[in-house]
C-alpha cells in the first residue's frame, strides 16, 4: 500500500512513523522549508519539499499510484483541496482529511470529503462518551454510510420501558440490533420485551436521535 | 445584477467599482477592515455613499458570507489572494448557495485549467502574463 500524506506537522510526521513502522510505503510532503530541513534528518528520502495543493508536487510524490491520501497541514482549504484533487482528479481510491476549525466540517462534508477527522469533535465525542445526555451514546458514525449506531438505556416511565420492539413507535431507517441486559447481549426478536435498565442498541440514519431518545426516556427528562 | 466579491485587493477592489459605475448593485467582503480604503481612492464619495456595500469577515465563516449577500447574488466572485481560500468558496457559493454565476482567481496555472473542466469559471493571472510574455517577446 503507498500512502502520500500531506504536511509534516506533529499529526503529519507521527502518522507516517507509524506506517513506516507497519512497512508501508509512504510519501510525506511538507512546504515549510525549515520544517521539511528538521523532518528530512529523520525520515530522509520519505519526505519531498513543496506545496500539496500543486498539482505537479503531488505527481512528483507519484499519486497516480497512491493507495491512500492523508491531508493533514494546518489549512482546512488546503486539506479539502489536497483531497478534492486526489479523489476527482487521480481517482485515488481512499483519503482521509483533518479537520482544524470544526465550524468548517460543513465543508469537507458537501464537497464530498470523507472521511474528515476533528480532533476537536473527537474529544467531544469521548467527553459524551463519559458523561452521556439522555443516556444516549454514540458507538459508532459511519458518515460516508449515513449510519450510526447509538446506545440508549431503557429509563423508567418511558414509552419503551415494558414494551415489545414491535410495539415501540420507532421512526422510520431505525432497528434495534441488540439489547444488553445484566451484562450480557442478545439479538431481540421482535415479540421480546425491553425492560427499565436495558441498554438497547440502535442502528439508524443520522438525524433521527431527537426522535429516538423521547421514546426510551420519560416524558419530562426527555427535553 | 448583485454582484457579491470576495477579496478587496487590487483586482477585487477595481471589479467592485467597475461593477458600482455600471449601475449594478455590489457588496465586497473582505478579512481586512483596512482594505477598504482602495475602494474609496480617487473617487469623490466614499463607497458607501456610492451604494457599495463591504462587510468585514473570513471567506469561510458562513455566517460573514450571508452577512454580505451571498443568498441574493446574482454574481460571485472570489479574488482573495489565496488560491486554495478562493477555489473552496467559489465550490461552496456554487454548489451551496446556487450562485448562478461563479467566476473564481486562480494564480497556479495548473489547477485553473483543470477546475476549469470541472465547471468553474477561472481566470488566471499567471496565464495571461506567460500569454503575453510569449507574445511580446518571441513574436517576430
Amino acid at each position: 500500500m503507498y500512502v502520500i500524506i500531506a504536511g509534516a506537522g506533529k499529526v503529519g510526521w507521527n502518522l507516517a512513523r507509524e506506517l513506516i513502522d507497519k512497512d508501508r510505503e509512504v510519501t510525506l510532503i511538507e512546504r515549510n522549508h525549515d520544517r521539511f530541513r528538521v523532518v528530512e534528518q529523520e525520515l530522509e528520502h520519505v519526505v519531498q519539499y513543496g506545496d500539496a495543493t500543486e498539482l505537479w508536487v503531488l505527481e512528483r510524490a507519484g499519486i497516480q499510484r497512491a493507495d491512500l491520501v492523508i491531508a493533514v497541514t494546518g489549512d482546512d482549504e488546503d486539506n479539502i483541496l489536497i483531497c478534492q484533487v486526489a479523489k476527482e482528479k487521480y481517482g485515488v481510491q481512499r483519503i482521509v482529511a483533518r479537520v482544524n476549525n470544526p465550524r468548517n466540517h460543513q465543508h469537507f462534508k458537501m464537497l464530498g470529503i470523507q472521511p474528515a477527522v476533528s480532533a476537536t469533535q473527537l474529544i467531544m465525542r469521548l467527553i459524551e462518551h463519559e458523561v452521556p445526555e439522555h443516556g444516549l451514546v454514540q458507538l459508532l458514525a459511519l458518515e460516508e454510510e449515513h449510519l450510526e449506531i447509538i446506545e440508549l438505556e431503557v429509563l423508567d416511565g418511558s414509552p419503551a420501558a415494558g414494551k415489545q420492539i414491535e410495539q415501540i413507535q420507532l421512526p422510520k431507517g431505525s432497528l434495534v440490533i441488540s439489547v444488553l441486559r445484566s451484562g450480557r447481549g442478545f439479538v431481540p426478536t421482535p415479540s421480546d420485551t425491553v425492560a427499565v435498565g436495558d441498554q438497547v442498541l440502535l442502528i439508524l440514519d443520522p438525524g433521527l436521535e431527537s426522535q429516538i431518545t423521547p421514546l426510551f426516556a420519560p416524558a419530562t427528562v426527555a427535553d | 445584477m448583485f454582484i457579491l466579491i470576495v477579496g478587496c485587493g487590487r483586482v477585487g477592489s477595481a471589479v467592485a467599482k467597475r461593477a458600482l459605475d455600471a449601475g449594478h448593485e455590489v457588496s465586497v467582503m473582505d478579512v481586512d477592515p483596512l482594505s477598504h480604503v482602495r475602494l474609496d481612492i480617487d473617487e469623490t464619495s466614499s463607497w458607501e455613499d456610492s451604494g457599495g456595500r463591504f462587510t468585514v469577515g473570513t471567506a469561510l465563516e458562513v455566517d460573514g458570507l450571508v452577512a454580505a449577500g451571498i443568498e441574493q447574488a446574482d454574481v460571485f466572485m472570489a479574488a482573495t489572494s489565496g488560491d486554495n481560500t478562493n477555489l473552496v468558496i467559489s465550490q461552496i457559493a456554487q454548489r451551496r448557495f446556487r450562485v448562478p454565476r461563479v467566476v473564481v482567481r486562480v494564480s497556479d496555472p495548473g489547477r485553473a485549467a483543470w477546475y476549469a473542466e470541472q465547471g468553474l469559471q477561472t481566470i488566471c493571472p499567471t496565464q495571461v502574463a506567460i500569454d503575453q510574455a510569449e507574445r511580446a517577446l518571441l513574436t517576430v
